[in-house]
Formats: C-alpha cells, structure tokens, sequence
C-alpha cells in the first residue's frame, strides 16, 4: 500500500507522489484521450444516447473487473469469474421463467444469484485459499465446473428475459437511463467496501502473506473473503449481461474472463497483489469498450477489428503498466 | 518411513500411477479402452499437448511468474501459415517448417521483449498477445482459404513410421531427451534454474537474465509453432481458434508434471507424464454415457482432486 507515504517517498517529486495516490490516473488519461479521439471521428458517439449505449454494454465489464480486482488485491487471480457470470445468468433466467416473469419472481431469482455467485466465490476460496492449490490452475478448473453446471440449468442459449426485466434495464426514470441509477449505486458500493476492514486487509495480505499472518491476521479467511466478493460481483455483473442480452446463455461470460483481468492491470493494479484501486479497474473496462468503439468509428475493415483492437489494448497495458509502475518503484 | 514418503510425493510416479489407474478403469468402464491401438491414438493426442507443454514448461521453470497464455493463438497461426505454405504438396513442407518456426519465434520475441525490456508481467504480457493473435488469425481467414496438409504430413502423424510407432511419438520422445539434454546437461539449462530460484543471485554470478528470459519465450512460441504444424497434420485442414484448446491445459500438464508455477525446480519427463494423464482423463469421460454439461462438471472436480496430490502451497505455519 503506496498511500502510507514515507519520507524518502515524499521528496520524489509530485508526479510520483501524487501517482501513489491515485494509481488510476494513467487509466483516466487513457479514457479522456479516447473519448476524444471517439468525438472526433464520429462526433455522434458523445452523444448522451451513445455513451448510455456504452454504459449499458460495458456495466457488466466493469463489474467483473471490480470483482477481479479483489481478489488481485491478496496476489491471488480468479480464472472462472465469466463461468460465474454465466452460471448466475442461466440461474436467474430459468428461475425468473419459471416463476412467471412477475416482478416479485424478477426479485426473488436476483437474490438466488447473488447467492450462487457467493457459493461459487465460497468454493473458489476454499480450494485456493484452505486447501492452497495453485490459484491460475485451481480457478481454471473450477470454471470447468461451473460451465458445466451452467450447461446443466440451460443447455443451449436462447431462453428469454421476462420483459419487465430487460425494459427496466435499458430504461429510464425521471429522464436518467436506469444504468446511470445503476453505475450511481455501483460507486457508492465501492466507496463504502474501499472503506471496510476487508478490503485493508486483502491489500495487506496481497503486499506480504506471511507477514500479515505474523502480525495477526487470519489470512485465509480473508482470501476467502476476496473470492465471496469476488463471486457477488461476477453475480452484479450477469444480471447486467442478462439485462443487455435480455436471454440465457450458458457459455456468455466465458470470453470476459480475460478482459477481467486485462482491466485490472490496465487500471494501475498490481497483478503481485497489495496495491490497486478498484476505480482504476471501472476506468479500465471502459476504457476497453471505448477501444472496441473508436475502432469501430474509426472506419476499420471489419474483419481487421479484431487485430487492431488486440494491438490497441496490448498497447494501453504497455502504457499502463509503465506509467504506473512509476509511481511505485 | 520418510523416505517412502518421498518417493510417493514424486510427481512422476503419481503420474504413472494415476495413467495406469485411469487406463484400467476405462478398460472396466468400456472393453477395448486400453487396447494397443486405442492407447495410440491417445498418445498422438498427448503428443501435441506435450509439445506445446515443453515451451510452457521452459517458461514456467524459469521463474518470475513467468506464463505463456499465448501458445494457443500460436499453434492456431502456425497451423494456418503451415496449411497455406505447403498446401496439400509434400515439396512445401520444408518451407512451412521453417515458416512456423520463425512466426513462433518472432511471437515469442515479442513477448520476451515485452517482459524483460518494458517489464511487463508475463500473465498481462502473452494475454494481450493472444488477443493481438487473435485478430490476427481474423485478418488472415478472411484473406485467404484455411490450407491443407500435404499427405506425408499427415502420414507422419497418424500412421506407423518406426517400430510401429507414427512419426510424431518419435518427435516427442526426441523433444523430451532434447529437453532433458538442455535442463540437465547444458549451461543454459543450469541457468534456468538458476534464474527461476532466485533471479537476483543469478544475475549476480553473471547469468544474462534478460536474455535468458526472451531465449525461453522465443522457445516456447517455437514449441507451440511446431505443435501447430503437427496439428495441421492430424487433422488435415486448419479451422477456426484450433490452439485455443491447448492454452490453459500445456499450464495443467506442467503442474502435474511437478513443476509448480513459480518455477525453479521440476522438469520435463513429468511435464509428459502429466500430458497423458489429462489426454487419458478427457478421454475416459467422452467414453462414458454422459452429457456434455456432466462431462465438464466431473473434469473440473477431477482437476481438482489431482492437484491435492501436487504441489499444495507452502502452509503458512511452516
């Protein structure tokens, strides 16, 4: 943790300084400069309607990148984040169909979710954390799991959203589209859990697990901790795919997995744990789904997006990591 | 007592064991499972997972966190630069050796640079190379047709080429004696330990870490190059992400194989070992009377199980 500045730090100028501070910074530059670029080649894409478009697309990046970046936060990584994501996607579907679609069975299969992302996470912690398998491989094969129970709730993609869920996903209230409502309430969340013991902790035991363990702390309850968190945010952010989508699909999150982890690193994190922001990691997603947007805009051949979107991110985690690294050599 | 103990804790032998364990259940579960020619074919499987596993390995003992999520885009290219050099003619597959050695080569460069010149961590560093090869492998099927193998290629793989054994066992054996040989027997391979334990000492005593580090990636890309080719030859044409398949299982083989992820010690016989044991464990459950969805769910728990018996994390009273 940066944020507790010592004397030798301080006199290192204020880039440094005020980079330990605010480890996104670099990723919040990123977004103004592609923002522009946006505005300039297609004037229309800063449009309030495009960039609620954007919000309501990437809102579930980001929240996979938040739940990504606690458990990076302790040195430890969690390949199956997108397979939670599609389990709670399937879960909630098939529930919410078969309790009819009424808005109280919309409410009760969201509180199943989250459930089901906190098992998943509980699972997760227990394998990497109480039985210390390695995490890349542990995590990896409980995906395996949890895309195959994930194919047992629905088999193949195409099960329906009831309406009422969809409409209030992509709708408005009082003029503000309910994902501004959503991302409002997603920053307030973040604010409050930056400020809980859990997060210090994960952070401490991210930067020395065996010191953090010397001084007192129960260290693998607390990585067990970071994987729940972990699981409900990959929970938060199916129900935005499912709303964006509006159907099932057992295999839909499988392909964020690894931008999860892309944004955390893009976000000014330390993939080696005990330093990051999870603001940095929200700047990141969106700074991935403007990539994908200014490609777009730019006019590129379509078969050729693809590439030039891989070159562009490769570049910005090229910036990322060295910008940030900066502030904490 | 103790050292029975050790023995057991070898990772080889677990290996072994398990292999034959699982080759005897199949053989219950569905007669003729473990027949010779059935336990080929299972071995040209394991081969390409084992060759793509060799680079894997290289990185892995080397040290620093060092990954590679890249092989798959490679064994992908590779198998698609291959299928259109040679096109179905055997006069072009010298050239398409040589052309997928260099495109594994040059990817691995790049990786290699990436990580000892601008620091970047390897997990970030060959994921955001997936996605460059990825789009890659976009631009290139939109372009031109997939390609396909020239017959000796496919001979090479697939049919008996000495001692009843098709061509690419042989490659195998002959990467695992030439992985040996490098490890055991080499300054470079003492080297990679020594790196992979403690970078700091290494480059103290004189060991040229950075390009030690970028000499492991451009392997790796190279190993993976090859698979890709012999990939091109099993199946006969190239289609769409083929590598991808091979991505996190060349990590899975290496961990079963006794080599944990931060590196330093291990090798490669076991790296093999753990090759065919995953290749005979997706295999016994494609055998067996069971949905897709039990498939993966029984794989993943499997997975799981397997790596109680390997390397479990130092406890932190210890």
């Amino acid at each position: 943790m940066t944020s507790i500045s010592s004397p030798t730090r301080q006199d290192k100028g204020g880039f440094r300084a005020l980079l330990g501070r605010f480890p996104f910074l670099p990723a919040l530059l990123i977004l103004v400069v592609l923002l522009v670029l946006n505005g300039i080649f297609e004037p229309n894409s800063l449009s309030f309607r495009s960039l609620t478009g954007l919000v309501r697309t990437y809102l579930a990046l980001m929240l996979l990148a938040v739940a990504q970046t606690y458990v990076v936060y302790a040195a430890d990584i969690d390949l199956s984040v997108g397979a939670i994501a599609s389990l709670v996607n399937v879960t909630i579907i098939v529930l919410m169909q078969h309790w009819g679609g009424g808005g109280l069975s919309v409410l009760a299969a969201l509180g199943i979710g989250v459930l089901v992302g906190l098992a998943c996470g509980l699972v997760n912690g227990f394998v990497v954390a109480a039985l210390r398998l390695q995490a890349i491989v542990a995590t990896f094969a409980t995906s395996i799991f949890f895309t195959g129970l994930a194919l047992v709730i629905l088999p193949v993609a195409g099960m329906p959203a009831p309406t009422v869920f969809w409409r209030t996903y992509g709708g408005t209230f009082f003029g503000i589209p309910f994902v501004f409502y959503a991302a409002a309430a997603l920053a307030i969340l973040l604010y409050l859990l930056a400020r809980t013991r859990l997060a210090t902790q994960l952070l401490a035991v991210g930067d020395g697990q065996q010191a953090a363990f010397q001084s007192g702390l129960p260290v693998t309850a607390i990585r067990i901790g970071g994987y729940a968190l972990c699981g409900v945010f990959a929970a938060l952010a199916a129900f935005c795919i499912t709303g964006d989508t509006a159907s099932g699909d057992p295999l839909v999150g499988a392909k964020m997995t690894l931008f999860s982890v892309a944004a955390v690193v893009l976000g000014g994190s330390a993939l080696s744990g005990g330093f990051g922001t999870v603001a940095g990691s929200v700047i990141a997603a969106l700074i991935i789904g403007l990539i994908n947007s200014l490609v777009f805009f730019a006019g590129t051949p379509s078969h050729w997006q693809n590439f030039v979107q891989g070159l562009a991110i490769l570049a910005a985690l090229m910036v990322g990591v060295l910008v940030s690294r900066r502030g904490r050599a | 007592m103790n050292r029975v103990l050790e023995i057991a804790k070898n990772p080889l032998l677990i290996a072994l064991v398990l292999i034959a364990a699982l080759l005897f259940l199949g053989n219950t579960l569905s007669p003729g499972f473990a027949s010779g020619g059935q336990i080929l074919r299972l071995l040209i499987v394991a081969a390409l997972l084992g060759i793509v596993a060799a680079g894997q390995n290289l990185v892995i003992l080397g040290g620093r966190e060092g990954i590679d999520l890249s092989v798959g885009g490679v064994v992908s290219l590779s198998a698609i630069v291959a299928g259109n050099v040679m096109n179905g003619m055997d006069g072009g597959i010298p050239l398409a050796i040589l052309a997928c050695v260099a495109t594994g080569a040059l990817f691995g460069l790049f990786n290699g640079l990436g990580v000892t010149l601008l620091r970047i961590p390897p997990l970030v560093m060959t994921l955001g190379m997936l996605g460059v090869l990825q789009g890659l492998l976009v631009v290139i099927r939109q372009g031109i047709p997939s390609g396909r193998a020239a017959p000796a290629l496919s001979e090479f793989v697939t049919r008996p080429f000495l001692l009843g054994l098709p061509g690419i066992i042989w490659l195998w054996i002959g990467v695992g004696l030439l992985m040996a040989f490098i490890l055991h027997r080499t300054v470079f391979g003492q080297r990679i330990y020594a790196i992979g334990s403690n970078e700091q000492a290494a480059f103290m005593a004189g060991v040229p870490v950075r390009r030690m580090r970028v000499a492991l990636f451009m392997l790796s890309g190279v190993f993976a190059a090859i698979a890709g080719l012999c990939l091109l030859g099993y199946s006969g044409s190239s289609f769409a992400n083929v590598g991808e398949q091979y991505m996190l299982p060349s990590i899975i083989a290496v961990v079963f194989g006794g080599t944990p992820l931060p590196g330093g010690k291990g090798g490669y016989t076991g790296t093999m070992a753990g090759a065919v044991l995953l290749v005979v464990l997706q295999s016994i459950l494609t055998t067996i009377n069971i949905d897709e969805s039990g498939r993966q769910m029984v794989f993943g728990a499997t997975l799981l199980v397997l790596m109680l018996f390997y390397g479990r994390g130092r406890g932190l009273r210890a």
